[in-house]
């Protein structure tokens, strides 16, 4: 008898817009790999709970805190007023604390830039983000920009574990510590402090200035790049620029008590929702992040090679990327390939 | 209301019989060894600028140095300088000493022009981009505490006055140069009043200039953009932390720090350096750094003090250098030396026939 990998649940989050397409493209893909996945699907629309506070849907929160895996499609941006960001209410929920996003050239996409392969690690809770703004005196607005022991050690270590489980070998730390010598000081500082338990992989400092010079130049000298929130979110999509947009580029949120939940990054994309046009490219390789996140490398490394292949083979390519075939195309022929490498 | 407009600037009085004086601070890393190829290439080109050299040391605590170089500013009103290091291992007081002059000068608009070089070889062309950032507030406030053991605030000021200032210059100067198009940058969907009061005032500025298109973008996307197609954009105006960012991505997409000049300007002084602002320690006196990028800087300076014909002059010099002759250090992958470029930059000058002095 064959030796079967147990069943794991992973709580599914099509979202919006083209979300459940690309969440089907991926089922689909996960289940012609025979990925040992249960998938349970869930909604995040916020709701209002007793007390008259936003928060996601129980049953929602009860498959995350169970399954601890979640996989989620682009969410729409609420525009009624009172209404949190609902990526906003999942971070506070799961205390999503570090953004990952690994950037690596996909062989088939040419863009300027080859041979990237880098991962950015962004402090994802605190910093410029904290939401604290006032209004001083009429034109005159302060907003604070926060940064704690606890934050940036706790995503100084995740950077160093996740630079070491990764086989990565320099873990970067991107700061303006000339300017914000106290903040970033601080920031900087946790860094070094945690570098000392990590001294086989390389710690550099340097600045978020020079990185961005560096980076848009020769992308290959960088490896794993931690930061706060801002830089972290600048740097993020500049980096995924490099490699093709937000429409190939996988990404991860941890969070505390062993809850990672990964998503495509790009947006709902309303206007061709429904229309078998979507790309799912990104939600698919944030799907193979998940599978080595859960330490299923095989599965995850069939997958992303049929889906590059796909890519590189420029037969069935999605209108954004390049080509003028349907989704359900696309999707099928990444999945001919798995069988085919089986 | 603002008296101050890009070309009418009125420069300092020259000192004696035309000479203008200008404050020259070394810095640190590369920043002397390319501010003496300054003064080389204006002594031989004759060039009516006298320096005062005034050192600031960045490894003291005092702000001794830093004030003895304002007051020269304030006394000279035109400055060159190299960047000055800000040491991590001194306390959190000890202040960036290049924030420090570009405040108490109220030198609120940095200027960067990023064009692509036809000698140089890049992943991108055709680029020609006008780079307004905001130079005196926002995160470089400098206002940071520590409210309880290991939790820092640093807070970033956004001002009404402020922003409209240098939304003001940003379109005056977008239309004294034919440019078609300002493009605001900025995090408003998260910094909601911050950067939204920022927002505000550009648009507000936006709506005394019928003939020159306004947009926004989000900073985030601004460097996709970047890395993908910046050839749409023409001049972007932005506070000063994406000021940083975006400024650095346009030079390395032309080609590095070692080629864009960038100035700093206010109502009454005008600071020049090199845009990225690098002090370049590890390529410090091995004759290796590019000094084009400086001189440049210079050359900006030159147009500023109405010295048109040297300013061209030495700005065709270095442009033909760089794109003709292709003599090229190695930061744009050539192996001339610096002293090599600047020779030929020279002798350049020389071929044309203008006045020089023995090199």
């Amino acid at each position: 008898n064959r030796f079967q990998l147990e069943m794991q649940t992973v709580t599914l989050i099509p979202g919006d817009g083209i979300g459940p397409e690309i969440s089907s493209a991926v089922m689909k893909i996960f289940e012609t790999a025979k990925a040992p996945i249960r998938w349970e699907e869930r909604n995040v629309t916020a709701i209002k709970g007793p007390g008259g506070r936003w928060m996601i849907p129980p049953d929602a929160k009860e498959s995350m805190d169970k399954s601890k895996i979640g996989l989620k499609g682009p969410l729409k941006t609420p525009i009624a007023a009172g209404h949190p960001s609902m990526n906003l209410l999942l971070r506070k929920t799961f205390d999503l604390y570090a953004n990952v996003r690994p950037c690596i050239s996909i062989e088939g996409y040419k863009t300027p830039y080859t041979d990237v392969n880098l991962v950015t690690i962004r402090e994802n809770t605190e910093g410029e983000y904290s939401g604290i703004e006032h209004v001083i005196v009429d034109g005159v607005v302060q907003s604070i920009k926060l940064i704690t022991e606890d934050a940036s050690r706790r995503i100084a270590e995740y950077a160093f574990e996740y630079a070491r489980n990764n086989q990565r070998n320099s873990v970067t730390a991107v700061h303006k510590a000339n300017i914000m010598r106290m903040s970033d000081g601080l920031f900087l500082r946790k860094c070094r402090e945690v570098a000392e338990n990590y001294k086989d992989i390389k710690f550099t400092e340097m600045y978020l200035d020079t990185v961005c010079l560096n980076m848009v130049q020769d992308p290959t000298q960088f490896d794993v790049l931690v930061m706060p929130n801002l830089y972290g979110d600048i740097l993020s999509d500049l980096c995924a620029g490099l490699i093709g947009g937000l429409g190939v580029t996988p990404s991860g949120n941890i969070g505390a008590n062993g809850v990672a939940i990964f998503e495509s990054v790009h947006g709902t994309a309303p206007d061709i929702a429904g229309l078998d046009l979507a790309n799912p490219t990104a939600l698919l390789l944030s799907a193979v992040m998940m599978l080595r996140h859960m330490g299923l490398h095989d599965y995850g490394n069939k997958i992303q090679t049929a889906c590059f292949d796909t890519i590189r083979d420029k037969k069935v390519l999605t209108k954004d990327l390049g080509g003028n075939s349907k989704c359900s195309e696309f999707t099928a022929d990444i999945c001919r390939r798995i069988q085919d490498l089986d | 209301h603002y008296p101050h407009t890009p070309t009418s600037f009125l420069p300092p009085p020259a000192k004696y019989g035309g000479r203008h004086t200008v404050t020259l601070i070394p810095g640190d890393g590369i920043g002397p060894e390319l501010l003496n190829h300054v003064r080389e290439v204006f002594r031989f080109s004759c060039v009516p600028v006298d320096f005062e050299v005034v050192h600031v040391n960045s490894a003291v605590e005092t702000e001794d140095d830093i004030n003895n170089a304002i007051t020269a500013i304030r006394r000279n009103g035109v400055a060159l300088k190299g960047n000055i290091e800000t040491k991590h291992t001194m306390a959190p007081s000890v202040k960036s000493r290049n924030n420090l002059l570009r405040t108490s000068l109220d030198l609120y608009a940095n200027v960067m022009h990023c064009q692509s070089l036809p000698g140089v070889q890049t992943r991108h062309k055709n680029i020609d981009i006008m780079i307004i950032r905001e130079n005196t507030e926002g995160e470089y406030s400098s206002l940071e505490h520590e409210s309880v053991s290991g939790v820092v605030e640093s807070l970033k000021i956004i001002t009404r006055n402020n922003s409209l200032r240098i939304a003001d210059y940003a379109f005056k100067l977008a239309r004294e140069k034919g440019r078609r198009r300002v493009t605001a940058v900025h995090k408003a969907n998260i910094m909601k009043l911050g950067d939204g009061l920022f927002l505000q005032c550009c648009r507000e500025v936006a709506s005394g200039y019928p003939d020159i298109t306004f947009d926004s973008m989000i900073v985030d996307n601004t460097t996709m953009q970047l890395v993908s197609k910046p050839q749409q954009f023409d001049v972007m105006v932005m506070p000063n932390l994406y000021g940083n960012v975006v400024s650095n991505v346009c030079a390395g997409l032309v080609g590095g720090p070692g080629l864009v000049p960038g100035a700093n300007y206010g109502h009454v002084y005008a600071v020049f350096e090199t845009a990225t602002r690098n002090t370049g320690k590890s390529i410090a006196n091995r004759n290796i750094a590019n000094p084009t990028a400086m001189l440049l800087a210079s050359c900006m300076m030159l147009d500023h003090l109405k010295l048109y014909d040297h300013a061209s002059s030495i700005r065709n010099a270095i442009l033909n250098t760089m794109n003709e002759t292709r003599l090229h250090t190695a930061d744009i992958g050539g192996q001339g030396t610096t002293s090599e470029v600047v020779q030929t930059i020279m002798r350049f000058i020389q071929s044309k026939g203008q006045l020089t002095s023995e090199y």
